[in-house]
């Protein structure tokens, strides 16, 4: 989706906000936040590309005005609703509506989920559409749900840098609609290619795209 | 949450996050004992120092940085340091010639096995959407002047491929151990926002 998440390459937000010696959480609050995040996607409910669009659907209003871990919370609220594992008015009163008990993951079993997490490489031998040196075109697609294809590469002329294999797709994973396999490439755009002719002749820019984001160039 | 402090100074945030960590373990959904496990983890145990080790392994032992630019995941799975978010890695070696630095410009996409949770600036907007446009001037902000001949690389991670930058080893280091080298590099050095600097009295 085109939303305010794609923030690469939009002016007006200032300068760099650098912390020396900043802590992991500046709130209590934020480890709890991060923790029930990791916690509760331990159920399997729902998957990380799922999570992210869960972040792209707030409010952009929301999104601008919004901490970092507050967006993780309501987005979180949102999903935890919208997967039926609390009610809406469960969320609003902030009580148990009877019902089962679960018994919750210990902290053992929920590291050692962390710890197998063999990322989202498929194995299986899908063959690949491009090869390290072919010229792409990136798409000029604009779905309306999760995709990872920021908009200033798009309609972009790149050069395969690295084949990294076989990935599950995250447009269709965010919509529990298959994973759809498929290779995954570094792609590099040189930075005039981006900007135009004021950017460093010098300078590259390179980020992943799959299979179905490109044609030759 | 019965921790005994007066809460009457919370704000609206605190208590949404203390009224759903409630719910969610009234309802058998989490265990606030694994909650507090999963935060000590990330605040006391998994951070840059694992990165810094992989750098500072790279540094000394040339076999091992030549496996660790070639399969950057098979390199730092034989230190440890693999897992949720850092699964599939790739290294980029910083040169005098050449300058990678990382970003994810649609969301917070970092290598959290080899350096932890990231710090806020990295999440932060002006970071997000000014990197992938004008990497020297935010490079500026961070005290780093590139020369013209410098060949800047910035990286979006827009797929679940993790990255880490090999910074360049400094002058002056040539006699210290790899554990006083994994004291040097810092967490912004492996991002590639700064570089690491020869330590006090070097070079």
């Amino acid at each position: 989706m085109d939303g305010i998440h794609d923030m690469g390459g939009m002016d007006g937000f200032g300068p760099i906000p650098i912390e020396r010696d900043e802590p992991v959480f500046h709130a209590p609050w934020e480890g709890r936040v991060y923790a029930m995040n990791t916690a509760v996607g331990v159920w399997g409910k729902w998957n990380i590309d799922a999570g992210r669009y869960g972040i792209e659907m707030l409010d952009p209003a929301l999104y601008l005005q919004s901490s970092y871990y507050e967006r993780w919370l309501y987005r979180n609220e949102n999903l935890l609703v919208e997967h039926g594992m609390i009610t809406s008015e469960e969320l609003s009163n902030g009580k148990a509506s009877g019902g089962n008990r679960e018994t919750p993951p210990n902290a053992e079993e929920i590291f050692e989920k962390q710890r197998k997490s063999r990322s989202f490489r498929v194995d299986e031998d899908i063959a690949p559409k491009f090869k390290p040196g072919d010229a792409i075109t990136v798409r000029n697609i604009h779905p309306k749900t999760h995709t990872r294809i920021p908009r200033y590469v798009r309609s972009k002329r790149g050069v395969i840098d690295r084949d990294h294999g076989v990935f599950i797709f995250p447009d269709t994973h965010a919509q529990f609609q298959g994973t759809k396999p498929q290779h995954v490439y570094s792609v590099m755009f040189t930075a005039q290619e981006l900007w135009g002719p004021d950017a460093p002749s010098q300078d590259k820019l390179y980020l992943d795209l799959w299979d179905d984001y490109m044609d030759p160039a | 949450m019965s921790d005994g402090h007066d809460h009457s100074h919370l704000s609206d945030t605190e208590l949404r996050v203390r009224a759903l960590e409630s719910l969610l373990t009234d309802k058998g959904l989490v265990d606030p004992a694994a909650l507090d496990a999963i935060v000590d983890r990330y605040e006391n145990k998994v951070g840059p120092r694992n990165g810094a080790k992989v750098v500072a392994r790279a540094w000394v032992d040339p076999e091992f940085k030549k496996f660790l630019l070639e399969d950057g995941t098979a390199a730092i799975g034989s230190l440890g340091y693999l897992g949720s978010q850092g699964a599939d890695m790739v290294v980029l070696e910083n040169t005098d010639k050449v300058h990678n630095v990382t970003v994810c410009t649609l969301c917070s996409c970092y290598p959290w096995p080899v350096l932890g949770l990231p710090p806020a600036w990295y999440k932060s907007f002006p970071y997000r959407a000014r990197l992938v446009k004008e990497p020297r001037e935010v490079l500026q902000e961070f005290g780093l002047e590139l020369d013209d001949d410098v060949e800047v690389r910035v990286w979006d991670s827009t797929a679940e491929l993790r990255y880490l930058v090999l910074p360049a080893r400094p002058a002056g280091t040539d006699n210290m151990s790899e554990e006083e080298l994994a004291d040097i590099v810092t967490r912004n050095s492996m991002i590639g926002t700064e570089t690491v600097a020869s330590p006090a009295g070097g070079a």
